[in-house]
């Protein structure tokens, strides 16, 4: 190879140029309009949480057990494949989390994008996000406020399901004899934040 | 048609389209020019129909962009004189006038020579980058090379 075609390798170790000029694509594409879904990882006591959102508000809050290719798949088949690590658009939400985890914030004001969440699964965790701070409720009182008073074992399959847990607030909703009842991130983390909220069974 | 994330276009390529830009227009605009190729792709990438060939894809946007970029400075040159070498210490720190003979081809053989010494790609994927045959993407290689050695070696 000649000394010419060897320059034209354009040596230099040229990665972490890209690796910064990349991030930065990911306010450019944010300002753009042209991104459907931004992500982030927010600490939290639990490890890493995945928050993701639309345009439209908060579509997604994962717990790290969650692997985030399968999650991005999700994302990129339901919502759409316009998809990047651009944390500006979750800032509020980190910053809400935060404060939440440190026991200095009772209720999340983010808007919601319901759009992974269909049917009667909407209409519990809707019923859901009404429980307030400090206060819990029972799969039979969820139930009969959707208007399906016999449906307390589809409200569990719901709450099981519900895409934003901590923020549409499931580990709220208890079994009626004072059982903690399942958790989609598992027992444990819903005794520890019901403890956070000092609301915990008796 | 199932398009994967748009986020792992942007980690598997970021290197390849910045090195490419970087030699096609400079360190100095390989930014602003990264930011306009990725944002056409970001735009366009719903309406993709084909998702085999993701690189060649983002590397043709990373050519279009550079040679707009070509023709707006010939069309608004800077008024200022040129940044002397010391201003820019990280842009090219060697071989400053093979880089500008490199930016001075028709634009085929630029894109050419591009992809094969800076992206080593093999002639039959510049082939189908450029749109032309096989051996069309290697006289344009060879030409390059015969007009670069004219230009900075004589």
């Amino acid at each position: 190879m000649s000394e010419l075609e060897l320059t034209l390798k354009l040596r230099g170790d040229l990665s972490r140029d890209a690796a910064s000029v990349a991030a930065r694509f990911a306010e450019t594409a944010d300002g753009s309009g042209a991104l459907d879904v931004a992500y982030a990882m927010v600490d939290s006591p639990f490890g890493p949480l995945l928050v993701a959102a639309s345009t439209r508000g908060l579509l997604r809050l994962a717990y790290p057990d969650e692997p985030v290719e399968a999650l991005m798949a999700q994302l990129a088949e339901e919502v759409s494949p316009r998809i990047l690590e651009a944390p500006g658009r979750l800032d509020p939400l980190r910053r809400q989390l935060d404060e939440y985890f440190a026991g200095s914030r009772r209720r999340f004001e983010f808007p919601i994008d319901w759009r992974l969440v269909h049917g009667f699964g909407r209409d519990v965790l809707r019923v859901t996000a009404h429980i307030p701070y400090g206060k819990v409720s029972t799969y039979g009182d969820v139930a009969v406020r959707t208007g399906r008073p016999k449906a307390s074992r589809a409200v569990g399959n719901a709450l099981g399901a519900n895409p934003m847990p901590i923020v549409i607030p499931c580990h709220r909703v208890v079994r009626t004899g004072g059982g903690l009842g399942g958790y989609t991130g598992g027992v444990q983390r819903k005794e520890r934040l019901l403890q956070l909220e000092g609301g915990a069974p008796r | 048609m199932r398009l994967p994330p748009f986020q792992d276009l942007l980690d598997g390529n970021r290197e390849a389209v910045y090195r490419f830009l970087v030699a096609a227009v400079g360190h100095q605009d390989a930014d602003d020019c990264f930011q306009e190729t990725f944002l056409a792709a970001l735009r366009a990438y719903p309406r993709l129909e084909r998702s085999d060939n993701l690189r060649g894809w983002l590397l043709t946007i990373a050519r279009n962009k550079a040679l707009d970029h070509h023709r707006r400075q010939a069309q608004h040159p800077l008024p200022t004189a040129p940044i002397p070498e010391a201003a820019a210490p990280a842009a090219n720190p060697d071989h400053t006038e093979v880089w500008s003979a490199v930016r001075r081809l028709p634009a085929k053989q630029m894109s050419a020579v591009i992809y094969r010494f800076v992206n080593d790609l093999p002639y039959r994927d510049i082939a189908r980058l450029l749109d032309c045959s096989e051996e069309a993407a290697r006289r344009n290689v060879h030409e390059a090379l015969k007009k670069l050695r004219g230009a900075t070696y004589e």
